[in-house]
């Protein structure tokens, strides 16, 4: 066991992947010297050498382009993204290209791709730089989309999507970056808990609290502020997004009879409508109440100074359990009309700060 | 509209008029701005460094989140803004507040963004000026985008559209060049050359001659110039801005600059570069180059010169106060603007909000209160 950091946890595992095969090479920007800009390649270069670890032009669209090139011709491609805002580029590569291959070509091409890209808010930053995107990946079929939470899982994780002949988008909290944790750097991939399966991260049950990425965090908080309130709360990390492991989710849904979904991402045909609605199909019967979903609202995400008052923290994960335990209003406006819509075109704008 | 090569290429060398002691060089290719120009540009560059070093302060006392300095690359924040009309627009990148602040923005209000308070803290309509993209080369197109309407509509509007090196790699780069060309738009497109997209150097973004090279392929003027040299690029910048004013299409100016700072406060540049380079570069000092030819040419009194040191500081000033109060936005602008009305989500989430606010006060209130107590016995 080693202690590290989330991004210690992913560089050695970039390390291991590197050393173990010589058909992957990581193409990203400034990850060579500069190591990324949160460290993650951090010395790879230097040991691996420029022909292995690539600083590309600036150009998303192109990297993930030739990554597909590469692939087509033998080779393992990992890609850093710098931060979530910036995949959106190479999203037609990704949606079009990257995700169709296999099934276009009857299966005679794989793509075994993985993209890495930073994800989420609560660091403080300028716009762009704590997206949420999730939803996107996950709904397009024929890319896998996993997130992973903890050092341990992002050591273990990063290299079963490497090795995966599907390509990954593999998101990393950057919230979770300097998380230290004891890592097993040597688990054997072929007992570990495979790639798309979801992880119960605490046990419960009253309510199951479905979520992934920093969001785990916050979920284990309120856990622990529910136990010591007699609510006992299981909180599952999902892992995968696509495909999700139904099974595990299904298991404890059905025990406890409650549902509330987590996440940072904006609610509206965000990743916990999939989730909500397929327990809803699955699990109707053993449902005592309607499934809750605990998300940001429906904007484009905030300015630093107002991100605390976006994202999802242990209050508002404890109201949503509060609501799937019927113990407050479904929604605090249910109980009085909406107040009416105001037209901002007969309003004088006011200023923006 | 066809082009001999000639035209395109840009020259063997730089444009460039002064060495760094402020000697004027043997330069034909454009005409010497007017010294009263100069002397405009010499004060908008003391203001502009006193505005990169307060800003880069700020940051260190935790009132800016972040600040990507121009440090180094005034001339070119300079000459950008100041050849245009008060009609013509600029479409700015995060490196280029100063620019922003030159087109007349308060610069309080260009802040707004980098203090985290809002994404864009001005109205684009007042002055001209587009948000500053962080979206590397997006803004190019909407330039391009803003210039067709310019010439649908029928005015003489210019559009100067700011990126760096390494945004030139890009799609939205090529894409946008080469529509502003097909279409023949009054856009300027400014690369500022500083040698680095953060870590990574030139030579990976182009393996090109120059970056100025790449204007032949789209059909349009490449011109070089020596970005520390404000008289130079006021030169160049005024040249492509009356030729797309009279119709005569886009332009593509490389600057070649180089960032003093690191990328922003957040980078340690001393992993990618020596500290000789960056000393090269210092002595390469847009500002004392066209201090030392105003002297030479006796067009900067001592007076003057305590005049514009006292209006930097006076905007350094302005900067500070604006900066100092601690300014917490109101919640409620989450929901607003999202759409040209608010929805009934909206309207639900923020009442959830509200409601949330509400029981943090209370208990807040509760705490303070139990604290009071606690202290009275
Ligand atoms: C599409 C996109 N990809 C990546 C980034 C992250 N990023 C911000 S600035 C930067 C370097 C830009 O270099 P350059 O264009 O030379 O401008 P400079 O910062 O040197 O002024 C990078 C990679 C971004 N903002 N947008
Ligand atoms: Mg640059």
């Amino acid at each position: 066991m080693t202690r590290l950091t989330f991004g210690g946890a992913l560089r050695s595992a970039l390390h291991r992947a590197l050393a173990e095969d010589d058909r992957v090479v990581l193409l990203g920007e400034d990850i060579g010297v500069n190591g990324g800009v949160f460290r993650v390649t951090d010395g790879l270069q230097a040991e691996f050498g420029p022909r292995r670890v690539i600083d590309t032009p600036l150009a998303e669209a192109g990297i993930l382009g030739t990554a597909v090139g590469l692939a087509m011709h033998g080779f393992r491609p990992v890609v850093e993204i710098q931060f979530d805002g910036f995949v959106y580029p190479a999203f037609d590569q990704i949606v079009s290209q990257l995700a169709k291959m296999h099934y276009r070509t009857g299966g005679a091409v794989t793509l075994p791709i993985t993209m890495r890209i930073p994800v989420g808010g609560g660091i403080g930053a300028a716009e762009h730089h704590s997206e949420s995107p999730e939803a996107y990946f996950a709904h397009t079929a024929g890319i896998r989309t996993v997130v992973a939470s903890t050092p341990q899982d992002g050591a273990v994780m990063l290299r079963q999507a490497i090795a995966c002949d599907d390509p990954v988008v593999f998101f990393e909290p950057k919230r979770r970056y300097h998380v230290k944790a004891e890592v097993d750097e040597r688990v054997d991939l072929r007992t570990a808990l495979p790639l798309d399966r979801a992880r119960v991260v605490a046990e419960g049950t009253d309510v199951t609290v479905v979520t992934y990425g920093a969001m785990t965090g916050v979920c284990l908080d309120a856990a622990a502020a529910a136990g010591d309130e007699g609510v006992s709360i299981e909180v599952i990390d999902l892992r995968s997004l696509s495909p999700v492991d139904w099974e595990s989710v299904e298991a404890s849904v059905r025990r406890t009879g409650r549902l509330v979904v987590v996440h940072e991402a904006a609610r509206h045909g965000g990743f916990g409508a999939e989730i909500a609605a397929t327990l809803t199909e699955r699990c109707f019967p053993f449902l005592e109440a309607a499934p809750v979903r605990v998300t940001g609202h429906d904007i484009p995400y905030p300015v630093a100074k107002l991100e605390k008052h976006h994202l999802p923290d242990l209050d508002r994960v404890l109201d949503g359990v509060d609501r799937v335990l019927g113990r407050v209003a479904a929604s605090p406006v249910s109980a009085e009309p909406a107040p009416a819509t105001e037209s901002l075109a007969v309003r004088t704008p006011e200023p923006v700060r | 509209m066809a082009h001999e090569d000639s035209e395109l290429l840009p020259g063997e060398t730089p444009v460039r008029f002064l060495d760094q002691d402020g000697r004027a060089l043997d330069e034909t290719r454009y005409p010497m701005p007017p010294l009263s120009e100069l002397q405009a540009a010499y004060r908008a560059l003391v203001v502009a460094r006193r505005i990169n070093e307060q800003c880069s302060a700020l940051v260190r006392q935790g009132r800016l989140a972040v600040y990507p300095s121009s440090h180094g690359q005034e001339a070119c924040e300079v000459a950008a803004a100041l050849p245009l009309a008060e009609r013509d627009w600029l479409f700015p990148t995060y490196r280029d507040a100063v620019a922003v602040i030159g087109r007349g923005v308060p610069p309080a209000e260009a802040m707004v963004l980098l203090q985290g308070d809002w994404h864009s803290g001005y109205d684009p309509r007042e002055h001209g000026v587009a948000p500053q993209a962080t979206p590397l080369a997006t803004q190019l197109l909407h330039a391009a985008g803003f210039a067709h309407a310019a010439k649908l509509r029928g005015e003489d509007t210019v559009v100067v559209a700011m990126c760096g090196d390494g945004a030139t790699s890009e799609g939205d780069f090529h894409e946008a060049l080469n529509l502003a060309a097909v279409f023949g738009l009054a856009v300027v497109f400014l690369v500022q050359n500083n040698g680095f997209a953060i870590s990574v150097p030139l030579s990976r973004q182009t393996a090109a001659a120059s970056l100025a090279h790449k204007a032949i392929g789209y059909g349009m003027p490449g011109v070089r110039v020596d970005g520390n040299d404000a008289a130079a690029l006021l030169a160049v910048m005024h040249a492509a801005v009356d030729r797309a004013r009279a119709g005569g299409g886009p332009t593509l100016v490389e600057a070649h600059t180089y960032r003093i700072q690191a990328h922003t406060n957040a980078d340690d540049d001393t992993r990618y570069r020596d500290r000789a380079e960056v000393q090269e570069w210092v002595a390469r000092d847009p500002l004392i180059r066209l201090r030392s030819y105003l002297r030479v040419c006796d067009a900067l009194s001592a007076a003057a010169e305590d005049e514009i040191t006292a209006e930097a500081e006076a905007v350094a000033a302005e900067l500070r106060d604006a900066l100092q109060a601690e300014h917490v936005p109101d919640p409620e602008d989450l929901f607003r603007h999202v759409y040209a009305e608010r929805t009934p989500r909206l309207e639900e989430q923020w009442a959830m909000l509200a409601d949330e606010l509400a029981r943090d006060a209370e208990s807040e209130h509760a705490e303070s209160e139990h604290a009071e107590h606690e202290e009275a016995r």
